[in-house]
């Protein structure tokens, strides 16, 4: 028997403080006026989204010791934004990346039952862990938590939230080595019992956590197998922390660039990923890896002759690569085998879109990825802001709705309702609690 | 001639302790974003400088049911309603003892961003143990402490606004620069009870800096505020008593290096109006059968016409005794639309009160200049 067509989940990222936004280009609008997010959340209500994520970085990004310039720098306070956001739209769901580590459980669960209230039910906190003493240095704690202790203490503050949020009158005592915590908490049960609670992390610990926890995983797969191989190995996860399979949405992020026609769509991506890496950009990616100066090589010229100095960290605030002499050899090998410059190999190395071609390419593309247990959906972030949704909205959700995967009312009013998840048992919570 | 200022404090069912019980109050609507919509926006109607939006950390009074205690935290609730108004001033609450600094900034930032300039801070201390046993971190702490560490936090919370410049943002295509980052200031704060480095992450908010608000009943507040409040709230039971503290409070401002012109002092008042005073008076004796005892509040209380409240703002005012008030309505949202419908008319029509608001920004309806940032070359 065939089995029913999945449904596709999609939420809509806001352009983050990354090389996918292209500032530069003449339709690039404000990254911090409220009416960019405005537009960008509209535009996804319109498309009948499941939710408007925002992600989070407590500190400028660094590069050679100063702050770097060259993409899209600042943003605003997360929860203040989608507090904002829940006035001007009705439906979609409210998704904010909040850190573990430099904020305490009884307000970040005050936060978010707020949020979840004054949006009627649309609240969802993606947890991240990040713990580096870099963005400890804006923080009073500090940089204080060890790398290894950070699900620790991630696990410990979502488990204190739950019993913060299902307190029978709001009375609770913790003990547990990150907090030790008792008395009254004031936000009566919100209407989603508890927001949703989405991973973002990739590592075996962040898998685990997520299988643990999380209503949802936000996750990053280049490829339909790599996909589906992260589903299963969930799966079995989920199995393992007696959870059923039904109780987790894997929505990886995914960028995508449409055209009238697949060749046109192609030709876009091309422009779009010489406005991404720019030549600059292209040096400074190169000296994230060889820890030197290297703005007196021509980005148009062929990759340095120097090797990487292996004790140089001159990159703070993103993610580290790996092992860079054995990165820079296996950069060189590629940029002489492809016949490759600079610029062109960083093209190569890191501007793919995930979804390029024609409305129907995409939407037929999106569809086999959800059908074939890739993942449920995805997080779609637009190079553009605040329009870069547009037209993603107005073409391709149509032929997704055709194919019969992709809602064409919202059926529900709360952010569990669209992603077809169980309000928490407040029962289950009083007596955990009691 | 300075300019009336008034503000509405819209927290719980209402000030009076007894409100919750009453039949005009809705205290299962306090968690409803309509509720706290409505209650703006008769405040905006009525041209009110701000909302005030009070919270705290300590748990609820014992006295009441789950079901009436709907507290929010304030900077959601004012970002809540921002979108949905347009001249009214937004001013949460938000404490400095428990929390971090560089978050309180950017959140005040952000609502100030999202209310186009109209955001406010009323920065305040958590002094007691329990509120302490929420975070598990340190005890209780003297005032004195308090009140030094709330300084720091305000010091760091103004310096993060003016960490980035306001053009700082270039967007210049030919050098592939985004940000002129000569133009972004770490701020690399040290005191007694944090660091913070910085800069922001949130570019300047529109107002520049906004507005600070710094309540002054005990001793040891009167450090920050003389040094950084653009709104000094107190409590006063009489004429007198709030004429010596406006005084004094603008001699600690003036002796701190600032204009005292450019700070106001608002008083609280309790008030409950009423056809007659009779009538506002009965309510006021029913609120406090409701409340199980006769309540007083600290600073001073009205209840009476909306003429009798006229004539008591335009003496005190006058007076020198205060540059305006903060009402608390004994009961919401009653208290509040009888300050729109009773009050404001009267101070209109004695040519006391403005019809609109002057500008678009808190910083306008306070005739306050926007501030360069204090690192710009
Ligand atoms: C898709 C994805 C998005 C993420 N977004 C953020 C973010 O917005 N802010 C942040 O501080 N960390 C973010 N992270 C970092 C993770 O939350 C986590 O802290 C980091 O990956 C380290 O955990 P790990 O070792 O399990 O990967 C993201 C990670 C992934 C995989």
């Amino acid at each position: 028997m065939e089995r029913p067509l999945k449904q596709i989940h999609l939420a809509a990222h806001f352009p983050g403080v990354n090389n996918t936004t292209v500032w530069s280009d003449p339709a690039a609008g404000s990254q911090i006026e409220f009416d960019s997010f405005v537009h960008l959340a509209r535009t996804a209500e319109r498309g009948l989204f499941d939710f408007f994520f925002l992600a989070e970085g407590l500190r400028l990004r660094e590069h050679r010791g100063r702050i770097h310039d060259l993409d899209v720098v600042g943003r605003p306070d997360t929860l203040t934004v989608l507090n904002a956001l829940a006035a001007v739209t009705t439906h979609l769901g409210l998704a904010g990346t909040v850190n573990t580590t430099f904020n305490e459980p009884y307000e970040l669960a005050r936060q978010f039952a707020s949020l979840d209230h004054l949006s009627a039910g649309r609240a969802a906190w993606n947890m991240v862990t990040s713990s580096d003493a870099f963005t400890g240095e804006n923080f009073r704690r500090g940089g204080y938590l060890d790398h290894a202790d950070r699900y620790g203490r991630a696990a410990e503050t979502i488990a204190t939230a739950r019993e913060l949020w299902d307190a029978p009158n709001g009375r609770f005592t913790h003990h547990g080595p990150q907090f030790d915590i008792a008395g009254v908490f004031d936000v009566p049960r919100s209407p989603q019992g508890h927001p949703v609670l989405i991973q973002a992390g990739d590592s075996d610990a962040g898998r685990d956590f997520g299988a643990a926890h999380a209503d949802a995983i936000f996750t990053i797969h280049s490829t339909l197998e790599a996909g589906q191989a992260f589903h299963a190995d969930m799966r079995a996860r989920l199995l393992r922390h007696r959870r059923g399979a039904d109780e987790l949405r894997i929505l990886p992020g995914a960028t995508f660039v449409l055209g009238d026609t697949d060749a046109d769509a192609h030709e876009r991506a091309d422009v779009i990923r010489h406005q991404q890496v720019g030549p600059q950009t292209a040096i400074a990616f190169l000296e994230q890896i060889w820890g030197r100066d290297l703005s007196a090589h021509d980005p148009d010229g062929p990759l340095p002759d120097v090797d990487p100095d292996p004790d140089a960290v001159i990159t703070r605030g993103r993610v580290r690569h790996g092992d860079p002499a054995a990165v820079a050899k296996l950069w060189r090998e590629t940029a002489e085998a492809k016949k490759l410059s600079i610029r062109e190999l960083v093209i190569e190395l890191t501007g793919r879109q995930s979804f390029v071609g024609s409305p129907a390419t995409v939407a037929a593309q999106i569809d086999e990825y959800v059908q074939s247990d890739a993942c449920d959906g995805f997080i779609l972030v637009p190079h553009l802001t605040p329009a870069g949704l547009d037209e993603f909205v107005d073409t391709v959700v149509p032929l997704l709705q055709e194919r019969g995967s992709f809602r064409t009312s919202y059926t529900g009013t709360t952010l569990r309702d669209h992603l077809g998840l169980r309000r928490p048992d407040h029962a289950a919570g009083r007596a955990a609690a009691s | 001639m300075s300019t009336l200022r008034l503000a509405v404090e819209i927290g719980g069912a209402g000030h009076h302790p007894g409100a919750w019980r009453h039949d005009d109050a809705h205290p299962g609507r306090l968690v409803d974003a309509g509720y706290h919509v409505e209650l703006a926006r008769t405040a905006e109607r009525a041209t009110l400088d701000f909302v005030a939006i009070p919270d705290t950390f300590a748990p609820p009074p014992a006295a009441l049911p789950p079901s009436a205690r709907g507290r929010l935290d304030a900077v959601a609730v004012a970002a809540r309603v921002a979108p949905v108004t347009s001249g009214i001033g937004l001013v949460p609450t938000a404490t400095t003892t428990h929390t971090e600094p560089f978050h309180l900034s950017k959140a005040i930032a952000t609502l100030d961003y999202v209310s186009h300039g109209r955001a406010g801070w009323e920065a305040d201390v958590s002094r007691t143990e329990a509120e302490a046993r929420h975070f598990g971190r340190k005890h209780a702490a003297p005032a004195e402490d308090l009140y030094a560490e709330a300084g720091d936090a305000i010091e760091v919370v103004t310096r993060l606004w003016d960490s980035w410049e306001d053009d700082a943002v270039i967007r210049d295509v030919a050098t592939g620069r985004y940000v002129d980052r000569d133009r972004l200031h770490p701020i690399d704060f040290t005191g007694a009870f944090f660091s913070v480095r910085g800069p922001s992450i949130t570019p300047r908010p529109p107002q520049g800096r906004p507005l600070v608000v710094v309540r002054v009943d005990d001793d040891p507040a009167w450090v920050p505020a003389a040094r950084y409040a653009d709104v000094v709230r107190t409590s006063a039971p009489d004429l007198e008593t709030a004429r010596s503290f406006r005084a004094r409070i603008r001699a600690a401002v003036e002796a701190a290096g600032r204009d005292p012109d450019a700070v106001a002092v608002l008083v609280d008042i309790a008030t409950q109006l009423g056809r007659s005073a009779d009538d506002a008076q009965r309510t006021w004796n029913e609120l406090d059968r409701l409340g199980g005892r006769p309540w007083r509040p600290e600073s001073s209380r009205f209840a009476g016409t909306p003429s009798g409240l006229a004539d008591l703002v335009e003496e005190w005012f006058h007076e020198g005794a205060a540059d305006g008030f903060v009402v608390r309505p004994a009961l919401l949202p009653a208290g509040l639309t009888a300050l729109a419908d009773g009050l404001v008319p009267v101070l209109r029509e004695r040519d006391l009160f403005r019809h609109a608001y002057p500008g678009r920004t808190l910083r306008d309806t306070f005739g306050l200049a926007r501030p360069a940032s204090r690192y710009a070359a």
